[in-house]
């Protein structure tokens, strides 16, 4: 019996970890700008690459992840600086621009790269519980995306970049009288957000093919957790992931991953017919 | 009637501007007769997406809203199509399957329409439910391979596509190579003053009233969604048409043309173009096709390269499009020199607004 149920966890934590670890970044830098990047596909892509590539130096996996994760931040604070910076009060541009970087970015991989390079194996370990074998990794993922969520709170509710990330996110133009420097944590967080995309291409490197064009895999869950999240990141895009979780756990066990995905999909339209500002919306109201 | 075509919503208006809209026609309808028939062809596949382009000028330019699900509407259409053409046989029932995928993509148009525009979504979140759509269509037809995966007798085929269908047919006449070219033209002009004679109605006005600021129009007594949805469905519906013309024109249907970077494709000859106008949309359109094609020869990656860069320096140097900005600064010069020539002081107060004449 609580092997049975231990499953039924299991799988659960599994779409979790997915959802979480795909959307916070996306979530970040839309809660802080209002902007949707939407090459944060080719953020995960980016890490993911990178992951490999040192591995296959000889770097030990868990380093390299966290290398990645770094370079895809460092590249993210890049492009807000050349990119996005020019388009905080026009959102849409930002989104249009952002998409035509992610087509240079798949295309010129393409060009460069090749279809696809050979990936590292996810990592060996497997556990038993009853007559189920379960993959020590998959849990591995789950912990780092409760990792994300406490350090997120962390760093967002106890540092003092925290405090003038939030005041810059209420009023930015209040916030820069008051002496925050807006542009640099406009940075930062984009920054954040990029490199939280990275490391999920970097955790999710082992498990998966490598090809350019991978971030597709990862949008449309991270687009739909962040529509129905809504702009705050802990109180929207963590019971949004949970919810979504659900559904996607029921119809993946009994119908299988694509009736899955698309069943999330009718969710997320009838959630947003019924809540259109996310679940965030109604979460901070009540707390209010 | 002729204060519709030439009304204050579309640019480009007096004889100049229809002189040279029968001069271009004229020169489209001579162009089979000394052209050879493989680049007739050619001619015909570049044609088959104005209609996705016009429809997405018209709700994102005109109605604002930002749709990602052009090709989400094109494939809806491009397998119906396919479907309906196999199940009820070659011959006349084509035109029937044309119509009804258009139908069928309208009304996928609709029903997603209404949970957005009545949920009260807007702006962004528009296009990421539209493009969500759009890409969970792509990876469910993706993995179709299998061959229980059927509609009648039509085999869905998985990433491979559909093919065997039909295409167009009147009796035993096959409708290709210059008899399909003809066909296009006819359906884009008509599309295209359909388009115009709507957009300067009294829906047309309500249309741009809602993009402009949709709590006064919703003030002034207009009920916005049901004129947000009208346009919605009529783009799509348009883009559905480009679907199920692509089907029949090369008797196959992949997912590859539905998902990334398909889909990204209409928003750029539209940004490029200068959404805010139909005739920039038609003509950028139609170049961005023309040279994309040429390049795709060489290297498809490439050109794909291209059109994001296109996209990103649209955006940072000209968000209101090149065509409509280099097409202005035309009409500034050409009237303002024939106006000053008339009358010196008034040539300088009309080259100001010279996009009104």
């Amino acid at each position: 019996m609580s092997a049975e149920l231990f499953s039924v966890f299991y799988q659960f934590a599994d779409v979790f970890a997915f959802l979480i670890l795909s959307a916070a970044g996306l979530a970040i830098v839309f809660g802080m700008m209002g902007v949707i990047n939407m090459a944060h596909g080719e953020f995960i892509m980016c890490g993911a690459y990178v992951t490999v590539g040192l591995v296959k130096l000889g770097v030990p996996l868990a380093i390299a992840q966290l290398l990645a994760a770094l370079t895809a931040g460092l590249v993210g604070v890049a492009v807000e600086y050349l990119v996005v910076r020019r388009f905080y009060k026009r959102p849409l541009d930002s989104l249009l621009a952002t998409w035509g970087l992610s087509l240079i970015v798949t295309q010129s991989m393409l060009l460069i790269v090749g279809s696809s390079i050979t990936g590292i194996g996810t990592p060996e370990g497997s556990f038993a519980i009853g007559y189920y074998t379960f993959s020590t990794y998959r849990l591995v993922l789950f912990a780092c995306a409760v990792a994300v969520l406490i350090g997120l709170y962390v760093i967002f509710m106890k540092t003092r970049f925290g405090v003038m990330a939030r005041a810059t996110m209420q009023n930015a133009a209040m916030a820069r009288a008051l002496g925050a420097r807006t542009g640099r944590i406009y940075a930062i967080s984009f920054g954040i957000g990029t490199g939280l995309a990275g490391l999920c291409g970097a955790l999710y490197a082992p498990t998966m093919t490598l090809i350019p064009t991978m971030g597709a895999t990862f949008v449309v869950e991270s687009f739909v957790t962040v529509v129905v999240g809504g702009a705050n990141v802990l109180l929207g895009t963590a019971p949004a992931a949970v919810f979504l979780a659900m559904i996607r756990m029921v119809l993946n066990a009994s119908y299988g991953q694509i009736i899955g995905q698309i069943g999330m999909l009718f969710a997320v339209i009838l959630i947003i017919r019924v809540l259109p500002e996310g679940l965030s919306s109604v979460l901070v109201r009540r707390g209010r | 009637m002729f204060k519709l075509l030439d009304g204050s919503q579309t640019l480009g208006r007096g004889r100049t501007f229809w002189s040279c809209f029968l001069a271009v026609l004229a020169a489209a309808l001579i162009y089979p007769v000394f052209a050879d028939s493989y680049d007739v062809g050619n001619f015909s596949y570049f044609l088959i997406w104005i209609f996705m382009a016009l429809g997405l000028c018209l709700m994102w330019g005109y109605g604002g809203m930002l749709s990602f699900g052009q090709t989400f509407f094109f494939g809806i259409a491009g397998y119906a199509y396919g479907v309906l053409a196999i199940n009820m046989g070659g011959g006349s029932a084509t035109i029937a399957a044309l119509v009804l995928s258009i139908v069928i993509a309208m009304m996928a148009a609709g029903i997603l329409g209404y949970f957005m525009i009545w949920g009260g979504i807007s702006g962004i979140f528009f296009g990421i439910v539209t493009l969500s759509a759009t890409l969970v269509l792509a990876f469910f037809l993706g993995q179709t391979a299998g061959p229980e995966w059927r509609i009648g007798t039509a085999r869905l085929n998985g990433f491979n596509g559909m093919k065997g269908m039909d295409p167009l047919t009147v009796g035993d006449f096959y409708i290709e190579g210059s008899a399909l070219y003809y066909v296009m033209v006819a359906l884009i002009v008509a599309v295209y003053i359909g388009l115009r004679i709507l957009l300067n109605s009294r829906i047309g006005n309500v249309i741009v009233a809602t993009r402009e600021n949709p709590q006064r129009a919703e003030m002034l007594g207009y009920d916005i969604r049901k004129y947000q949805l009208l346009t919605f469905t009529i783009g799509s519906g348009l883009a559905g048409l480009s679907g199920a013309l692509y089907t029949s024109w090369g008797q196959f249907i992949t997912p590859s043309s539905i998902g990334l970077p398909a889909a990204a494709m209409p928003i750029v000859w539209v940004a490029f173009s200068g959404r805010s106008d139909l005739t920039a949309t038609l003509v950028g359109s139609f170049l961005l096709l023309f040279g994309f094609q040429t390049i795709t020869v060489y290297s498809q990656q490439a050109a794909l390269v291209l059109m994001g860069a296109l996209l990103l320096a649209t955006v940072m140097l000209a968000p209101q499009g090149f065509v409509l900005g280099v097409g202005k600064l035309v009409a500034d010069r050409w009237t303002g020199r024939r106006r000053r020539g008339a009358n010196p002081a008034l040539g300088q107060a009309n080259g100001l607004q010279s996009n009104e004449t």
